[in-house]
């Protein structure tokens, strides 16, 4: 009985130990072919994964700041903090909110995205076809894709910053009765280049995350619709919990 | 006697205790074209794989122009597939280009050609393989026929000395399948190339080859020209080739 626990507690790990093994060497293979980039085809990606995201990242930051303010502003009103709304909205937008749920919104659009692809291309030899044909799927598929989205996240969430402090301003002005002057001061006073600086940090790291998950889950979709499935699924639900991971260790490198 | 172009010798493939490739030896010359027949799920086209890099062996020697490919790096091998051209099963072709893209992928990556030089050429495959005027399509709005078809164009795009067919025919009516064999024929003739054809359709096999090698649990159970297979004694090989069930007691 004993013996059974620890061998499938001994299995668990030596997978986990192999798996992040694997997802290391498709990072330093990435990194190495990194010069070979086709520029193109990272331009395309660029907008493919970036600009096109661009809607559905501002929507959702645009309500978390209104969100945001709404629970924040008439408190801090009551206690005679209204002139700290803008700032606290702005801080906690750019140093977590923003690049975390860019990042959550991404890995959910385009880290399947990028896993059903190249997991629909597994399974259909079209990756056999890309080797046998002397091109690498490393510097082919992962190289643009990782570029693409870890130069992008930073554009995104500059974007998204824009629009979750409308966002929280709006609601601030009309359901708290700051004022405008009040509430921008406020930003200015309180929050600083850096904030935003260190989100679009976060916001690289957790692009790069997504890209070589994706990557890695599509390059090694098991056969089938189903292995295509599941492989977007696995994708999605692992960047998203290495973004929560990664950004505690990164707010602690980054603010404290 | 010439020097083998491929020559393969103890060849074993093994995913754990499953032994797909016991021991296999054949040689490929220059010029002509093998078939590697067997029954589905005999280890056909672990053979192509072996052969083309895609899947390391667990054992044995793969010799390649001279050279043995055993801890072949993939820089090494991207220099040996340039001259090797593959038609895949299900044609494989990236549903994300279009049909000329397709056929000029190599071209565009591995040479210096220009793109006036790119296209004549891809238009010539493409009439060469009966599909002129198909540039434009994309993967998607071709049949499976038009699709082997252009598999085949872009396999020969780089003009390669080997060529590996895995399937080729397979689940294609009797018509295309013969406008097939004709094109692999066709291409050996004009074109010289060395050929194996990974299949188990005998008609096509008897109509393309110069000499089979029979797959059999594992193993080459018979090798020859296809006169000599066509009469072998092995009943192994007469019941494959004749689509009939093996006893019990040849089974063994």
């Amino acid at each position: 009985m004993l013996k059974d626990i620890c061998a499938s507690l001994g299995k668990r790990i030596l997978f986990y130990c192999d798996y992040t093994g694997r997802m290391t060497l498709l990072f330093l293979a990435t990194v190495k072919k990194l010069k070979e980039a086709d520029g193109k085809e990272t331009l395309r990606q660029m907008a493919l994964l970036g600009a096109d995201s661009l809607p559905i990242v501002l929507m959702t930051i645009l309500c978390t700041g209104m969100v945001f303010s709404v629970q924040t502003a008439k408190e801090f009103v009551r206690f005679g903090a209204a002139s700290s709304v803008g700032g606290i909205v702005a801080i906690a937008m750019a140093r977590e909110l923003v690049p975390v749920l860019t990042g959550v919104v991404v890995a959910g659009r385009i880290g399947a995205a990028i896993a059903a692809e190249i997991g629909t291309m597994k399974v259909t030899e079209q990756i056999d076809a890309l080797k046998v044909m002397a091109a690498n799927p490393v510097s082919y598929l992962v190289v643009p894709r990782f570029i693409a989205i870890v130069l992008m996240m930073p554009v995104l969430i500059i974007f998204a910053n824009m629009i979750g402090n409308i966002g929280g301003w709006l609601v601030a002005h009309y359901y708290a009765g700051i004022s405008t002057f009040t509430y921008e001061n406020s930003i200015k006073t309180l929050a600083e280049t850096y904030d935003m600086v260190g989100g679009m940090i976060k916001g690289s790291v957790f692009g790069a995350i997504i890209a070589i998950v994706g990557c890695h889950k599509g390059l090694n979709a098991p056969n089938g619709a189903e292995g295509v499935g599941l492989a977007t699924t696995e994708s999605v639900v692992l960047s998203i919990i290495l973004i929560f991971i990664t950004n505690y260790f990164l707010s602690v490198i980054l603010y404290v | 006697m010439a020097e083998p172009l491929i020559k393969v010798r103890k060849l074993k493939i093994a995913f754990g205790d499953k032994v797909v490739l016991n021991e296999i030896d054949f040689d490929i010359y220059e010029g002509e074209t093998l078939a590697v027949i067997g029954p589905s799920g005999t280890g056909k086209s672990t053979v192509m794989k072996v052969l083309t890099g895609l899947l390391p062996p667990t054992s044995g020697s793969v010799v390649i122009g001279g050279h043995e490919t055993n801890g072949y790096t993939e820089d090494e091998w991207d220099r040996l597939r340039t001259h090797m051209g593959v038609v895949f099963q299900y044609s494989a072709l990236f549903d994300f280009l279009s049909v000329g893209e397709n056929v000029a992928f190599g071209l565009r990556r591995h040479t210096q050609l220009s793109d006036d030089e790119i296209t004549k050429k891809v238009s010539e495959l493409l009439e060469l393989v009966g599909l002129p005027g198909t540039e434009k399509m994309l993967p998607s709005e071709l049949s499976g026929g038009m699709k082997k078809r252009v598999g085949l164009a872009r396999a020969l795009a780089m003009q390669p000395k080997i060529v590996f067919y895995d399937e080729p025919t397979s689940g294609l009516d009797p018509v295309m399948t013969m406008t097939i064999s004709r094109l692999i024929r066709k291409t050996q003739q004009k074109l010289g190339v060395t050929s194996l054809l990974v299949t188990h359709d005998m008609e096509s096999v008897f109509y393309t080859a110069d000499r089979i090698a029979m797959l059999h649990e594992g193993k080459i159970v018979a090798t020859g020209t296809v006169e000599e297979i066509k009469n072998s004694s092995n009943p192994v090989v007469q019941a494959f080739i004749n689509g009939q069930e093996l006893k019990k007691e040849e089974k063994r």
